[in-house]
């Protein structure tokens, strides 16, 4: 047994109003740069849908992730070590530019500028690609809520493999259809298929928390990463000519904060904790030969925290002590196993994903209730999941390579919560055999209510702080001088980092992975006083600024307070300069 | 032989070693410097349909010729006859391959140079280096190739293998003889200098992507594993602060 930790996701689909919210706050903090454009380490996606780049999930057609070769043996979809490297000079397999879309701005200057005339003016959409004039054609959601209709929903790879696989044609008229949200970042997987397509080997998973990151000083822009994971979330980026991903907010996640677009959902539908698995198994279990079973597999490689041989183990594995009693506290463990209502997205990509889903009851209940029959209603609901072949038959495309039978207890498990807790909110007398029916008592369907309806903050987010000491003692040294005596903007190309070094956009030192400081930010949004402004970096400015009372600094100071003023005014400048100067 | 001008003293015996020092210096500072900017600044994501054409063709194309090169260059005559291939049969195979790889790494390049120049965003992301890369290799390969056609052609009675090569292999025994240069054909003396322009020329274009050749991926394992400590924050520690030991 080799003990590993990793952080992970768990996201409720019930409670995703498709909003947006998390993909523009992550762009707003990670992506918002030139280069980048198109890239959304966070998407939101409408199901059924085409997805994001279009099409990703026909494997048969990108070559994603992992297969199993003629001897059962698992190999790279796209194909080994010597076809990749013969193939490199024009990767084969990589999605362009109208996969994603062109990403655009728009003229506005002209707005402004536009001489008079008898025509408003427009501002046009321009190319951020090419600079041309362009016509806006497609972009990251635009068959957002089923728009563009049945043509383009058409598209969707897993419709079409459900309708391959139970001969059923996919009615997609508009009131005969069903809609969910399905928000994606990357999976960071336990076997992830990116790392393994990385020639250069700069791409690594973290040996404490799982993550898997891009080493942009060693990344050659082979760009293979982008062709290797399956779900199409290592992007290029393509000023740098450097593979970028989700960071899974690294820098936030060490110091216990949860990622930013966990911390900015609104639907609060996402939770975040760690995992123990044995990886000495990761591999085994991605060899399963019945996709049907990876879900299991995967399941089985996770180690019991609250095991004390498996506790024993982790700690002679060096997982700190904290973490061990994280993983005992871990939502994930809990969603994941205890109830077993979370699934893994695609598990037949063999890449042993971890962010997992709980699938949405909400097509079951819109059906019933629009047949005008009671939708809380047990009965009706066990009824309806029993029943309705299409929406579960599409859930289980996604979430366990088409096997209806996990969904389905899922669901089921969901639609018993849903009638047992109506009993309870209105105050009747509880019927215990609802909570049976799907094996759970009525605590346990009450404790997942718990959860998944009401859990604080710090239940959901339950994340353990890295350790900085461990076997790397200036680290601490090496905080602390960040925060005292030197400016988070001090380094080589100064704020900002655009435009570039002498070899072109992107050449010279990296840009820091924040600009912001984690631990700053923490202490600040945390204390219930006003930041101290003790010196210049931890002055708090307008960008900053938490909210919190009216810091000294906040605004420049009134030209009459300004120190320097009367001192000039008296004269004593031997040029006779009398003026102020800033 | 007549006595070596200053010129043929600054061209076969001074140049090159200017242009390998630049080479060597100017590689081991940008790494150093500019990791981040080392990259081969893939275009794909811009256009692919030409550059499935151009790159492999190119990329192949310019493999080999490298190899002829250490072969030609590198392997003294001598040892190739040592082993019993005969003079014809060398140079049948050398003609052979030679302009085969040529004539694909100067098509692929053709290719790649259209694309650069029609395509628009490719045209809008190539730098004033890539410009210069592409006009020096580009006179190179094209020297080079001239001077296979033009001996092909024409016969010729010059011997590189006796004459540039052993100029060549001299520069790394530090003690190169210009004479055998200064008698060189034209051809051949433009094309030497054009190559040693391009190495000097190397370590600041996207060239550089050649020397970190990803063969490292044929061994190590699939799946990487780094410590978070081995690799904190993105700045090199300042001085006084170096981690210790690990
Ligand atoms: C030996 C290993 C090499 C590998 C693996 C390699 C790989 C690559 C790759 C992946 C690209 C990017 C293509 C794209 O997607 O746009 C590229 C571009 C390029 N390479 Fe190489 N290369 C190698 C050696 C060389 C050598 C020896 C030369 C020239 C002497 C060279 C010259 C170029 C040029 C000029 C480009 C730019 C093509 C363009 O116009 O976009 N490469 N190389
Ligand atoms: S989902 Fe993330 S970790 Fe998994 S293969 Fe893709 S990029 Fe790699
Ligand atoms: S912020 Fe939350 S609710 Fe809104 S789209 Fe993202 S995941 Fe869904």
């Amino acid at each position: 047994m080799r003990v590993m930790a990793q952080m992970g996701m768990v996201m409720n689909l019930d409670k995703c109003i498709g909003c947006h919210t998390c993909s523009v706050t992550c762009k707003q903090a990670w992506t918002n740069r030139s280069g980048v454009e198109y890239v959304w380490f966070n998407n939101v996606e409408t199901r059924p849908g085409q997805g994001y780049p279009r099409t990703y999930q026909d494997q048969e057609r990108w070559l994603g992730g992992w297969t199993l070769n003629r001897r059962g043996r698992l190999s790279l979809k796209a194909g080994g070590r010597l076809k990749k490297l013969f193939s490199i000079f024009a990767n084969p397999k990589l999605p362009a530019i109208e996969d994603y879309y062109e990403p655009w701005t728009y003229d506005y200057d002209n707005l402004v500028q536009a001489p008079l005339g008898d025509h408003v003016p427009v501002a046009r959409p321009k190319s951020l690609i090419s600079g041309e004039d362009m016509q806006v054609r497609w972009s990251a959601n635009w068959d957002d809520d089923l728009g563009g209709g049945p043509d383009l929903t058409r598209s969707d790879p897993t419709l079409k493999a459900m309708t391959e696989k139970a001969n059923t044609q996919v009615r997609l008229e508009f009131e005969k259809t069903f809609m969910f949200y399905l928000p994606r970042i990357c999976e960071h997987c336990l076997n992830p298929s990116c790392v393994a397509s990385c020639p250069s080997g700069a791409m690594y998973k973290r040996a404490e928390d799982g993550i898997v990151l891009v080493d942009q000083d060693r990344c050659r822009g082979w760009r293979m990463c982008v062709t290797g994971c399956p779900y199409k979330k290592v992007y290029f980026n393509h000023r740098t000519g450097k593979a970028e991903k989700c960071t899974f907010c690294f820098p936030r996640v060490e110091v216990g904060l949860p990622t930013v677009c966990s911390e900015t959902c609104v639907g609060r539908l996402r939770y975040i904790g760690v995992m123990l698995y044995d990886a000495d198994r990761v591999a085994e279990a991605a060899s399963t030969t019945d996709e049907h079973d990876l879900y299991e597999a995967q399941r089985r490689v996770f180690l019991d925290p609250n095991d004390p041989v498996v506790a024993r183990e982790a700690e002679r594995a060096g997982i700190p002590r904290d973490w061990i009693e994280a993983a005992q506290r871990s939502p994930l463990w809990a969603l994941i196993n205890t109830y077993r209502v979370a699934l893994p997205l695609h598990p037949e990509y063999r890449t042993m994903p971890m962010v997992w889903y709980i699938p949405p009851l909400s097509p079951v209940v819109d059906v019933v209730r629009d047949a005008g029959v009671d939708g809380e209603d047990a009965g009706n609901l066990f009824g309806a999941i029993d029943a309705l072949r299409i929406p579960i038959g599409y859930l289980a495309e996604l979430f366990t390579a088409g096997d209806p039978a996990p969904v389905t207890t899922v669901l089921r498990r969901l639609a018993a919560m849903r009638s047992y807790m109506r009993e309870v909110n209105l105050g009747r007398p509880t019927d215990e055999s609802i909570a049976a029916t799907v094996g759970m008592t009525g605590d346990e369907v009450q404790d997942m209510f718990r959860l998944l309806a009401l859990a604080p903050y710090d239940e959901r987010y339950v994340i353990p702080t890295a350790h900085t000491e461990l076997g790397d003692p200036t680290a601490l040294a090496h905080k602390l001088e960040e925060t005292a005596t030197e400016c988070s903007l001090d380094y080589e190309g100064g704020p900002g980092m655009v435009g570039g070094g002498p070899f072109g956009e992107g050449s010279g030192g990296a840009a820091p992975i924040a600009v912001e400081n984690f631990h700053m930010l923490k202490d600040r949004q945390t204390a219930d006083t006003v930041a101290d402004p003790s010196d210049r970096v931890q002055r708090v400015n307008l960008l900053n600024w938490d909210g919190k009372g009216r810091p000294e600094g906040l605004f420049p100071a009134p030209p009459a307070e300004r120190p320097t003023a009367p001192q000039l005014m008296e004269g004593t400048d031997p040029d006779g300069e009398v003026e102020p100067r800033p | 032989m007549s006595p070596l001008s200053t010129v043929d003293v600054l061209l076969w015996l001074v140049f090159p070693y200017v242009c390998l020092v630049i080479l060597v210096g100017g590689l081991v500072w940008r790494y150093r410097y500019d990791k981040f900017g080392w990259t081969t600044r893939s275009s794909q994501l811009y256009e692919r349909r030409l550059l499935r054409w151009g790159s492999p063709l190119f990329h192949f194309g310019i493999l080999v010729v490298l190899l002829g090169h250490v072969m030609g260059l590198l392997i003294p005559e001598s040892w190739t006859t040592a082993l019993g291939i005969s003079d014809d049969a060398y140079h049948v195979v050398a003609v052979a391959l030679g302009t085969v790889a040529g004539v694909c790494t100067l098509v692929g390049m053709a290719i790649l140079i259209y694309r650069r120049r029609t395509v628009g965003p490719v045209f809008s992301a190539t730098t004033k280096m890539d410009k210069v890369m592409y006009l020096v290799l580009g006179t190179v390969i094209v020297l080079g190739l001239a001077n296979t056609a033009i001996a092909n052609i024409l016969g010729s009675d010059y011997d590189y293998r006796t004459g540039l090569s052993v100029w060549f292999r001299g520069i790394f025994y530090l003690q190169p003889d210009p004479a055998l240069m200064a008698a060189a054909p034209i051809g051949f003396q433009l094309h030497a200098v054009a190559a040693f322009a391009l190495f000097a020329l190397w370590p600041f274009t996207r060239l550089v992507h050649a020397f970190t050749a990803p063969v490292g991926y044929l061994t190590r394992p699939y799946i990487v594993y780094r410590s978070r400590d081995a690799h904190m924050g993105s700045r090199a520690p300042r001085r006084g602060w170096e981690r210790t030991g690990s």
